[in-house]
């Protein structure tokens, strides 16, 4: 299995600067915005870049949730390991709020799907917008694209891209590993 | 791990003590999913059950259907009054004429012993036993387990007191096996002639002077008397027991501290247990009816799961 690092911390960190930036452009002081990470990666990075927010550009009041969409998934009884959910923690309605779902990497699309199902069991928000770190080009089973993404990678499907965090391996990183 | 041991949910008896934190920590999900606003995930959405009421049930047969329908599955009905079982057809035969209707899980009260197991032997769908004759009632034990953990923080090293008519009592029974499986000393309390004789044999201590008997547990577990299955009289007068074994404010007043009631209903008022305890802060009787809902959906996710497409 050979490695090769895509982003170092280095880059992911100027990443998660610019992230926040766009996000700001969008969204002003986010009164009317809250950020949910999809659990269990996606949170890593939800959980950063609301920090950054706060402590870098000054959002008060910034509303963050981590959602878990294991009982929305569509292969339930299709895989040969059980699907084991993560919790969820969402402590407020998004009935008429703009939400950014927020994911490591986008390949698929089908978590995404699964999101918005989710999401929608704690109301009716106004719209949805979509961050990942990585957009994997290419592999796509539906037709879902992000509105803010880290990087773009053109990797094949035989291909995987890692992300690592600091809170689990020490180290902020992008692999791609071939099988 | 996250899969279950058995097949079939027939009994704790089945169980290891991993099943059990199994169930539990998927029942957490379950939790948070009743309490949005929107009380539904579409997990087992090609899934369909039948629950087969063989003996009367109110709430056991809700909380079930509650828990298949926040899950998204199909569920079709039946109830042993109503339907051919009272023509002379067979157990087998009811069930397979049901089966053949493309179910999934079937979801069985009987009134006899072993029921479920002897299903499960015989047809081609997962079997949740939801109480046969006086024998078990996992899912009830489960979700008295599940409560005393969400009171307590946890059951391993609690001493609980299971009080009142343990003879007759499949709640009883189920408890004993999941509570000892989680680590927890239990100690039964009633009328001799309400006692098992061999009980002691399960690693249960006896004890029929009630106020001892709560001064020695953490949580007391009190069952409903039941006047339906008692074929000869077991005591002299209802109004005896309740002296003798009925549970209410001033005895546990006098305790001196504060222990966790808990009843699996339906509760004869004013007979084992006054309104007064029941409506009380040290009940958890109505949490015990939330967190039966979660459990179940718990029991039902896992056992689809298995369910190959």
């Amino acid at each position: 299995m050979s490695r090769k690092t895509l982003l170092n911390s280095k880059d992911i960190e100027i990443i998660l600067h610019r992230l926040a930036c766009q996000l700001i452009e969008n969204h002003n002081d986010f009164s009317n915005t809250v950020l949910i990470g999809l659990q269990p990666r996606g949170s890593f990075l939800a959980n950063r870049l609301a920090n950054l927010l706060k402590e870098e550009y000054h959002i008060k009041n910034l509303e963050l949730g981590l959602l878990d969409i294991t009982f929305y998934r569509d292969d339930f009884r299709r895989k040969d390991t059980p699907l084991a959910a993560a919790t969820t923690d969402i402590n407020f309605l998004i009935e008429d709020k703009k939400v950014v779902i927020i994911d490591d990497v986008l390949f698929s699309g089908r978590s995404i799907r699964a999101a918005l199902t989710a999401i929608q069991s704690y109301g009716r928000p106004t719209n949805i917008e979509l961050l990942v770190l990585i957009d994997r080009r290419f592999s796509r089973h539906l037709p879902i694209q992000p509105n803010y993404r880290g990087r773009q990678v053109d990797a094949i499907n035989k291909e995987k891209v890692l992300v690592t965090w600091k809170e689990t391996n020490n180290k902020d990183a992008v692999y791609i590993e071939q099988k | 791990m996250s899969e279950l041991s058995v097949e079939h949910l027939l009994g704790i008896k089945y169980l290891k003590a991993n099943d059990i934190d199994v169930i539990f920590k998927t029942a957490d999900h379950f939790k948070e999913v009743i309490n949005r606003p929107i009380k539904k995930v579409p997990s087992l959405r090609d899934i369909t059950i039948a629950n087969l009421f063989f003996e009367n049930s109110t709430r056991t047969k809700l909380s079930f259907e509650l828990a298949e329908k926040r899950l998204s599955a199909d569920v079709i009905n039946f109830s042993a009054s109503q339907s051919s079982v009272k023509k002379g057809e067979t157990l087998i035969d009811t069930v397979n004429n049901i089966l053949s209707m493309k179910v999934d899980i079937v979801v069985m009260r009987h009134p006899n012993v072993g029921a479920g197991v002897f299903l499960s032997k015989h047809v081609d769908a997962k079997i949740i036993n939801a109480g046969d004759g006086t024998h078990e009632h996992p899912t009830q034990a489960l979700l008295d387990s599940y409560s005393i953990r969400e009171k307590l923080g946890s059951v391993k090293g609690k001493k609980i007191l299971i009080v009142g008519d343990v003879l007759h009592s499949r709640v009883a029974l189920s408890n004993i096996f999941a509570l000892q499986l989680q680590g927890a000393t239990v100690k039964v309390c009633g009328p001799t002639t309400l006692i098992p004789k061999y009980i002691s044999s399960l690693g249960v201590t006896v004890e029929t002077n009630l106020k001892k008997a709560l001064e020695w547990c953490d949580v007391a577990n009190v069952l409903r008397v039941q006047h339906e299955r008692m074929d000869i009289k077991y005591f002299p007068s209802t109004r005896e027991y309740t002296q003798l074994f009925g549970i209410n404010k001033e005895i546990l007043d006098n305790l001196g501290k504060k222990i966790v009631i808990m009843h699996p209903g339906p509760i004869n008022r004013g007979v084992e247990i006054t309104s007064d305890v029941a409506d009380s802060n040290e009940s958890i009787i109505l949490n015990q009816v939330e967190n039966g809902v979660a459990v179940r959906m718990a029991v039902i996710y896992l056992l689809a799961q298995q369910i190959k497409r």
